[in-house]
């Protein structure tokens, strides 16, 4: 169970905000709390932003070489300057929700709502907050507001420690 | 007979294991779920998922296509 005092405790730091990255931390989240481990996640520079209220997440196709979507019977990747041309991100993202749809993969907001649920503890990090002009308004209830110590001081804290 | 059945069947990794734990926590100890799922990772997953939290992997088998597993709640 977690907040046992003898419960393992797993630290990450979420710096990725798009689609595909948003998955590992929050489906790790999810089940190390599942498991019986106390877990912090600290949300920082792109990954703060997993923290909105409202999420619009995409995935981009640019500088991503090893993306390839299954079509047509075999997997297509996308070259860079193809990439580039208006509506392809947005036609990858659409392709991608559709096979998470697909799939019976978890949404991120469901993950999310489960780790809330589950009393994994959120830090949305200060710096960024200032860093990108939001308010704590934009955020949604729960996380508390925290810089690197707060951070560091929960890691040093902890059995597994990640970066994602 | 289990006590309780959870039909995962269709869900994917994390989703099966975040359902049975939601399932056990409401279980008295000593009471059993079956779970159906039809995600062969879970079959790896569910060891590793009552290895560590002390419930008791009672049965996992495979029935065509569809896992069948029982924990029996102990923590």
């Amino acid at each position: 169970m977690p907040n046992e005092a003898n419960a393992k405790r797993m630290s990450m730091i979420v710096t990725k905000g798009t689609l595909d990255w948003a998955y590992p931390p929050f489906i790790l989240a999810t089940t190390a709390a599942a498991m019986g481990l106390d877990v912090t996640m600290f949300f920082t520079f792109y990954g703060l932003t997993l923290l909105k209220k409202k999420l619009d997440l995409h995935v981009s196709t640019l500088g991503n070489p090893a993306m390839e979507m299954p079509m047509f019977g075999m997997h297509i990747g996308m070259p860079n300057i193809v990439s580039a041309m208006p509506g392809v991100d947005a036609a990858a993202t659409a392709m991608m929700k559709n096979l998470i749809k697909k799939k019976g993969v978890a949404s991120i907001e469901e993950l999310r709502a489960m780790a809330i649920e589950a009393d994994v503890k959120m830090i949305a990090c200060q710096m960024t907050m200032d860093l990108f002009e939001y308010t704590r308004d934009d955020m949604i209830e729960g996380p508390v507001l925290g810089g690197a110590a707060t951070y560091i001081e929960t890691a040093s804290k902890s059995e597994i420690n990640l970066f994602i | 007979m289990a006590d309780q059945v959870l039909d995962v069947k269709g869900l994917n990794c994390p989703l099966p294991i975040l359902r049975a734990k939601k399932a056990l926590k409401d279980m008295p100890t000593g009471a059993t779920l079956e779970v159906l799922a039809t995600d062969p990772g879970a079959v790896k997953d569910f060891e590793a998922f009552c290895r560590t939290t002390g419930n008791e992997l009672v049965e996992s088998k495979v029935e065509g296509r569809v896992y069948r597993f029982v924990i029996k709640h102990a923590a």
